[in-house]
């Protein structure tokens, strides 16, 4: 399949650039549905007969796997050219659903946990990071920009799949009207291979859409001497296998391990946490449970925002000022959050909105901030590599918060003074996120690649 | 609009404004109706 090769989606003269962020962005918004899962875990709890935790297990897989594929494939990705990734990441993830929807419909967990989990991670690793350093190389002026657009993709994916997702399960269960329903497993199977269907066609537009720029190419009136003056810009490149040595990679991993932890702090408890921090006396809440479903959906788009607006101002701040804002700042939120939060709702929802698009501004900062500091070469490899650091808080968030609000009482009679030691812990770890950032310098001359065999600053071997 | 170039040749960047309008549109409206939809729930927030 020759067409899929690198040397096939070479832009001719004249492509137009700004073709390849909704080429990304086809991408990112079909494997940003894997936080849309809430909509038909009830079903799948009734249909298996399953617990919560069981059914939950189906995206744990799902999330780990994303991470090792990412850090695993990181390498072959930035090889083989962003075409043959996404259109691997295309394949792995409809079968993921198709591999699912059979297990629905023959009452096997394990081959849900197959195909959504395991086949479908694949999927979602490999397309996370298909497209970043194709974008970067298209927007050497704007990386932060470019890589905001793709990634914000992944936070907007959650927000069409579910809508559209309820409205398919109540067109394919005969029993929607009914009171207090749930979708049935025949329903949630059909789901499954519509979105298989939907999501193939829109990943291949995304694969036969994207180009990669032509050695040389650069955008008109793009001075490449104005980033390098940027003391943290290099325009040396570090293999991935060295970056990984370097102290700047795990002090990046340490910030973003960080900034995700504190971020996934909140948004997994977002719907309990706003009703809790106005409990009154009597055990009610101010906060009914459509309002906090409100709040979720704020969070969504705060998270969505942020990635986007975070990571296009990084372009003229800096990487590393922003990570400060993101940390510093953040810090400061979270305590004015933790003691200050309960006074009035308007005060919680504007710190959390904001706290949120911190967390999402890390994630799409994230390659340029790599690009920055170990240049194009294999930026797509050390990106996948990092994103363990996303694996990791994703279960040290939720642990964290967990094991603190278990030891404050039991779910319903918690208040805000329930969070303050959890959300004070959070401030700690941003602090220390905010310390790794400070001490990030420029990457050594010694893990720089050699200029012998290929041209330091246009090396072949580009995504 | 870009105005890309390559530098061997500096062809001017011709966009095709249809292509550009049509891969918008496919990922920018789907977008367009999550973003609808969840602030219409976030509406409650504030009613």
């Amino acid at each position: 399949m020759g067409w899929l090769d690198r040397n096939h989606t070479i832009a001719p003269p004249g492509f137009n650039r700004w073709l390849v962020p909704p080429a990304a962005l086809a991408v990112h918004l079909c494997i940003g549905q894997a936080y849309a899962t809430s909509v038909y875990k009830t079903a799948l709890v009734k249909h298996f007969d399953a617990s919560l935790t069981e059914i939950g297990v189906i995206f744990s897989i799902a999330i780990v796997m994303l991470g090792l594929s990412a850090a695993i494939m990181g390498t072959w990705v930035d090889t083989n050219g962003p075409r043959k990734a996404m259109f691997t990441s295309a394949v792995f993830w409809a079968s993921g659903f198709v591999i699912g929807s059979v297990g629905i419909f023959t009452n096997q967990l394990w081959l849900v946990y197959l195909g959504y989990g395991f086949v479908g991670g694949i999927g979602l690793g490999i397309g996370y990071i298909s497209p970043v350093s194709t974008l970067i190389k298209w927007f050497p002026d704007r990386p932060g920009l470019a890589t905001g657009m793709a990634i914000m993709g992944f936070g907007g994916g959650a927000l069409i799949a579910s809508p559209v997702s309820t409205a398919l399960l109540r067109l394919y269960d005969p029993n929607s009207g009914a009171q207090g329903w749930v979708a049935s497993g025949d329903a949630v199977g059909k789901l499954f291979l519509t979105l298989a269907v939907v999501y193939l066609a829109y990943m291949l537009f995304g694969a036969f859409t994207i180009r990669v720029p032509a050695d040389g190419w650069r955008p008109a009136g793009f001075d490449p001497a104005k980033v390098k003056a940027a003391k943290l810009v290099t325009s040396e490149n570090v293999s991935a296998r060295n970056a990984i040595k370097t102290r700047q990679f795990w002090l990046v991993w340490v910030a973003l391990f960080c900034n995700v932890t504190a971020g996934i702090g909140i948004l997994e408890q977002a719907a309990p946490m706003i009703q809790d921090f106005f409990r009154q006396a009597d055990g009610v809440s101010l906060v009914s449970a459509g309002v906090a479903a409100g709040f979720v959906g704020l969070l969504s788009i705060g998270n969505m925002a942020g990635r986007f607006a975070w990571s296009a101002t990084s372009d003229i701040t800096g990487r590393k000022r922003i990570y400060m804002v993101y940390l510093g700042i953040g810090a400061v939120l979270y305590v004015v959050l933790a003691l200050a939060g309960s006074t009035t709702t308007i005060l919680y929802v504007a710190l959390a909105f904001v706290i949120i698009s911190f967390y999402g501004g890390g994630f799409a900062t994230v390659p340029a901030y790599l690009r920055d500091l170990f240049g194009t070469f294999q930026v797509g490899a050390i990106h996948g590599r990092l994103l363990t650091a996303w694996s990791a808080a994703g279960v040290a968030g939720p642990l964290i918060v967990n094991a603190f609000l278990d030891a404050q009482g039991k779910p319903g009679q918690l208040n805000a003074a329930s969070y303050q030691p959890a959300l004070l812990t959070m401030v700690g770890l941003l602090v220390v996120g905010f310390v790794a950032n400070l001490l990030v310098k420029p990457v050594d001359a010694r893990f720089h690649e050699s200029s012998s065999g290929r041209g330091r600053n246009e090396p072949a071997m580009e995504a | 609009m870009s105005t890309e170039s390559t530098p061997a040749a500096h062809t001017p960047v011709k966009a095709s404004t249809g292509r550009l309008a049509v891969a918008w549109a496919l990922v920018g409206v789907p977008l367009a109706y999550g973003v609808y939809e969840t602030l219409t729930r976030v509406s409650a927030l504030f009613g």
